[in-house]
Order: structure tokens, then C-alpha cells, then sequence
């Protein structure tokens, strides 16, 4: 993806070069053509067209927002309940992300959904324990959650 | 209604709900039972809460003084980056020096696979 960037910019001062005029404006039109010529060159490439990565990474950042908030309102919910009815606990998470980034991101994103919160990492990077708020019910709609995470974090390093 | 009155609202909105959030945090704190489950109140309410008064700071002065303040959103990213961590951490470090769960608690997965661990090694 780095590589494709900067053979994007280096496209474009090209571009500039050529015309021989040199301001931002002539900047990002080569910047667009060579857009356009690593998009016919793709297939050249090992990994993917970046702007499609580029697209997952800011899904991902939407989800992100969006857990956010909504973990929030779980929490507050809980703790203005007059009556504390939840029933915590640890549970095991196995994950099929290897990398250390990922690894941290996902940890990052299910502290932040609604009522999780990662304890530890097993030795071998294959567990995450998690400890919940309210486990029993909502344990089958965290991992459907960790799936689309797992999936949005995949779909961004391959 | 014209636009400054739409960011007037916006503002209101961002700074209140930020120091709200942040209020029931604190109570959160206080109420919730053991320290996982006031690390959950804290580390999540607060953020937000931190979140929203820094954006309402940052939209105040852009369309107040028309001053685009960057600090306030490296903040916004830095909070963002950060918060998650630490709250692990602390739980991580409570944990490991032996903090017990709250007694209504009901699965405690980390306990077995620690004990499991034990096993082995003395096994060996």
C-alpha cells in the first residue's frame, strides 16, 4: 500500500514536470491521473488498489464511532438502573488474527463496544479474555460483533 | 433558523451531553460494584464525555473566533488512541494481583486457562 502511494505521488510530480508548471492545483491533477494509472496497473500490483483499502479503514473508523456511542449508552443505562441487576463475568474469545496491530486494534475496539472490556492476551496471541457486563444474554450479539469487527480488520490488511 | 443558531444548538448540545456523560461516569464509579465494572463505567462514559467537550471547545472557537485550532483535535485522537489502553491495563493489572471479581459474577474463563497453564508446567 506505502509503495503505491508514493508511486502515486511520484506520478504526480511527473505530471508536474511535464507541464512545467509548479503549484498545488497541477499537483493533485497529476495526482488523479496517476490515480487513474495505478487503477489499469492494478492487477501489477501484489497487494490490493489502495483506494480500496483506503475505504475499508474509513468503514472501519464508522464502526468505530459507532460503538462508541452506543457502548455509552449501554453504560449509562446500567448504572442509572435504580436496581443493579447485571451479571459479569470473564469469557474466552478465540481470534484468527495473527499480526500484533491487529491484535491491539481488535482489543481497542471491544473495550470500546457496549458493556466488554479485555483483561489479557493468552501467550500465543490466540485468546482474548473478555471480561462483560452483563454476560448469559448478550454473549451469542458479542460475538456476532466480533465477527463484523474481525472481518472489517481483515478486510483492511488483506 | 439560520445556520450560527443551528451551531449555537450544536455547541450547547456537545458541551452538556460531554459534562453529562462524564457526571454519570463518576456515579458509575461510585455505584458500580468491584473494579471491572467501575472500569467499564470509566474508561467508556468518560471518554466520550472528554470527546464531546473537546469538540464543542474546537466548534465554539472555529465559528466564534475563526480559529482553527488543531491541538483540540490531535487531543480528540490522542484520547482516542489511549483510553481503551489504559483501562486494560488497569483491569489487566488488578487481575494479575489477585483484585476478585464481584460475588455475583458467573464465568471466569481467565482462572482456568491460568490453572491450566499451572498444570502443565508443573506436569512437566
Amino acid at each position: 500500500m506505502a509503495f503505491q502511494i508514493l508511486l502515486n505521488i511520484a506520478l504526480a510530480f511527473l505530471w508536474m514536470f511535464i507541464k512545467v508548471s509548479y503549484d498545488p492545483i497541477s499537483f493533485v491533477k497529476g495526482y488523479l491521473f496517476g490515480l487513474l494509472v495505478i487503477f489499469f496497473f492494478r492487477r501489477f500490483f501484489r497487494s490490493r488498489f489502495y483506494l480500496f483499502r483506503l475505504w475499508s479503514f474509513i468503514k472501519l473508523t464508522f464502526i468505530f464511532l459507532k460503538e462508541l456511542v452506543l457502548s455509552n449508552i449501554a453504560i449509562v443505562k446500567i448504572v442509572l438502573k435504580p436496581k443493579l441487576e447485571m451479571r459479569p463475568g470473564i469469557f474466552a474469545l478465540e481470534t484468527d488474527l495473527t499480526k500484533g496491530w491487529q491484535i491491539t486494534l481488535l482489543s481497542s475496539l471491544i473495550t470500546l463496544t457496549p458493556g466488554t472490556l479485555v483483561i489479557d492476551v493468552s501467550e500465543d496471541n490466540k485468546i482474548l479474555f473478555v471480561h462483560a457486563m452483563d454476560i448469559g444474554e448478550v454473549e451469542e450479539e458479542i460475538n456476532s460483533i466480533k465477527n463484523t469487527f474481525e472481518r472489517a480488520i481483515l478486510e483492511v490488511s488483506r | 433558523m439560520n445556520v450560527s443558531v443551528i451551531v449555537d444548538f450544536l455547541i450547547g448540545f456537545l458541551i452538556l451531553a460531554g459534562a453529562l456523560l462524564c457526571l454519570i461516569a463518576a456515579f458509575g464509579v461510585i455505584r458500580l460494584p468491584d473494579v471491572y465494572t467501575r472500569n467499564h463505567a470509566a474508561s467508556k462514559a468518560a471518554t466520550l464525555g472528554v470527546m464531546f467537550i473537546l469538540l464543542g471547545t474546537f466548534i465554539y472557537f472555529y465559528a466564534f473566533e475563526g480559529h482553527f485550532n488543531s491541538r483540540l483535535i490531535l487531543g480528540i485522537v490522542f484520547l482516542f488512541m489511549t483510553s481503551p489502553i489504559s483501562g486494560h491495563l488497569i483491569n489487566r493489572a488488578a487481575y494479575n494481583s489477585g483484585v476478585k471479581l464481584w460475588d455475583k459474577s458467573v464465568r471466569d474463563d481467565l482462572k482456568k486457562y491460568n490453572s491450566n497453564l499451572m498444570d502443565k508446567s508443573s506436569a512437566d
